[in-house]
């Protein structure tokens, strides 16, 4: 991880933290963040120090918005040799639980990169919104595909179609986000909840999470046989055996994350 | 800060005047606004520890200015535009905010009144339910926050019967704190505001944070946002020194924080 501008990191018990770090933009996201985000990030998915990742916004956003200044001229052939899209495929492709701490604005790309994260926990006072519409664009990392599949074809055309923003409290209310908290207590409670799941043993989280993303897009027969497997492969671990053991000898398991 | 309203900060307290006392303070859309704007800025200034908004004049506020109603106008939309930003306003706010109901409190005025955390009364205030009068129902979220003061019933016969309601039957039901004689208004007033900025203000935020959420929230809900509120207040420098004074035998200063 080197030359980190607009994200920083830092690791806390087994809690890969980062912050983007542009609050004077209120952490616009540009192709420079994604890039550094990806990149962080695949260094986290490979750290066995890491067990779950969470990011948050520095300042009184979580991300609001794309930079536009650095799209406005492009052409489609500029957009397609770029393929920016390819680094959010990526994000999509992190092994470890990822965690949204979602601090204060998350608007279009800024929603999106919400909306790639696993969990969402979220102050009482954050806004989401795709304001795309009202520059003449849509969404284009996954807005329309995310959203809709977490609140379904109808809630999700009437927030996208506008552009108004939803509340903490509908975004709760449809299942966009896990859980409400206190903006004072937004992070510590995140990183309570972060730092369990990183104590957990890491393959069965692992493969808990690939099952579960396949859940999303596999008919129902594809996806039990999938979640088979997944069940079948962590008996060759040793968490397995330690955990088993340690439930009939009525005493704590010692998780080694193999 | 605006031309229909002043604005003093003194001794940690923010003093909102509605100031068009010749229309009786009745609001505009322009009053709305500098209202609103006013909140925004005392709930930010960190100088400031609790907030009075009262009236210019005899009247605290009469309500609408009903010179600008015509058949052309969309109640809702005003309601959307000018009168829910402000209430909203109010309710983000967490520093205690004190209605020092000077005179009627009409309409819309009855609305800012009960949108507050305290009201207080001169002797020579009334609260008046006037809508009714005119075809319409309470609104400035009026019929959300009587019936928590009052009680429905009682809440149901004041907007319904619209009958104006004197500073001592205020006292009696509950809608007022205290009933002040006009000789000591202003003393009162201060007095009771300067109290207010004095104590723990992260305390008080959050104790009307909790309180508001508890309508609309089952017990496991609630116990859960108890433990948040409960936390934070237990972070604040105000908690260290209320613990010290108590266990040194003073009295606490508390600085807000």
């Amino acid at each position: 991880m080197h030359n980190l501008r607009f994200v920083e990191a830092t690791v806390v018990d087994g809690v890969g933290l980062i912050e983007l770090n542009r609050p004077e933009v209120l952490n616009a996201i540009n192709r420079q963040v994604v890039s550094e985000l990806v990149e962080l990030m695949t260094a986290f998915d490979r750290d066995p120090e890491v067990g779950v990742m969470v990011i948050t916004g520095k300042g009184r956003a979580f991300a609001a918005g794309a930079d536009i200044h650095e799209m406005a001229g492009d052409s489609p052939i500029d957009l397609e040799l770029l393929d920016q899209f390819a680094d959010w495929d990526r994000l999509l492709s992190i092994k470890k639980p990822v965690i949204g701490a979602v601090n204060g604005f998350a608007l279009g790309g800024g929603f999106e990169l919400a909306l790639a994260c696993d969990l969402l926990f979220t102050t009482e006072t954050a806004q989401f919104g795709f304001p795309e519409v009202n520059l003449g664009v849509m969404p284009g990392a996954g807005g329309t595909q995310q959203l809709t599949k977490i609140m379904g074809k109808r809630k999700a055309l009437e927030w996208l179609l506008t552009g108004e923003k939803m509340s903490a409290q509908e975004a709760l209310h449809f299942g966009v986000v896990n859980r409400l908290i206190a903006p004072e207590l937004l992070l510590e409670e995140t990183m309570k909840y972060a730092k369990k799941v990183a104590k957990q043993p890491a393959l069965a989280v692992r493969l808990i999470k690939e099952a579960v993303d396949k859940a999303v897009d596999y008919p129902l027969d594809e996806g039990m046989k999938f979640e088979r497997k997944n069940f079948y492969l962590l008996f060759s671990s040793e968490d397995q055996k330690e955990g088993m053991s340690a439930f009939m000898e009525k005493r704590s398991p010692q998780f080694k994350g193999k | 800060m605006g031309d229909t309203i002043l604005y003093e900060v003194l001794n940690g307290v923010a003093t909102i005047t509605l100031n068009r006392p010749d229309k009786l303070n009745a609001f505009t859309h322009e009053l709305n606004h500098d209202v609103r704007k006013a909140v925004k800025e005392a709930s930010t200034d960190e100088g400031v520890r609790a907030i009075v908004i009262t009236g210019a004049g005899r009247a605290f506020c009469s309500g609408q200015d009903l010179s600008g109603v015509d058949e052309s106008i969309d109640h809702g939309e005003v309601l959307r535009n000018s009168y829910g930003p402000m209430v909203k306003e109010i309710d983000r706010c967490e520093k205690p905010i004190v209605a020092a109901v000077n005179g009627v409190a009409a309409g819309a005025g009855f609305s800012l009144a009960i949108a507050c955390d305290f009201r207080l009364a001169s002797e020579n205030a009334s609260f008046l339910e006037a809508f009714i009068h005119v075809g319409l129902i309470p609104d400035a979220a009026n019929l959300y926050n009587l019936p928590k003061i009052v009680g429905h019933a009682k809440a149901l016969e004041l907007a319904i019967l619209g009958e104006k309601i004197s500073a001592d039957e205020a006292k009696e039901l509950n809608l007022v704190t205290k009933v002040i004689p006009a000789a000591e208004w202003d003393h009162q007033v201060r007095a009771f505001a300067e109290r207010l900025a004095s104590m723990p203000t992260k305390a008080i935020g959050l104790i009307k944070r909790n309180m508001k959420a508890g309508w609309q929230m089952d017990l496991h809900d609630y116990l859960e946002k108890e433990a948040y509120g409960q936390r934070i207040a237990g972070l604040t420098k105000d908690h260290q020194e209320g613990v010290q004074a108590f266990l040194n035998k003073r009295k606490p200063e508390f600085q807000g924080q």
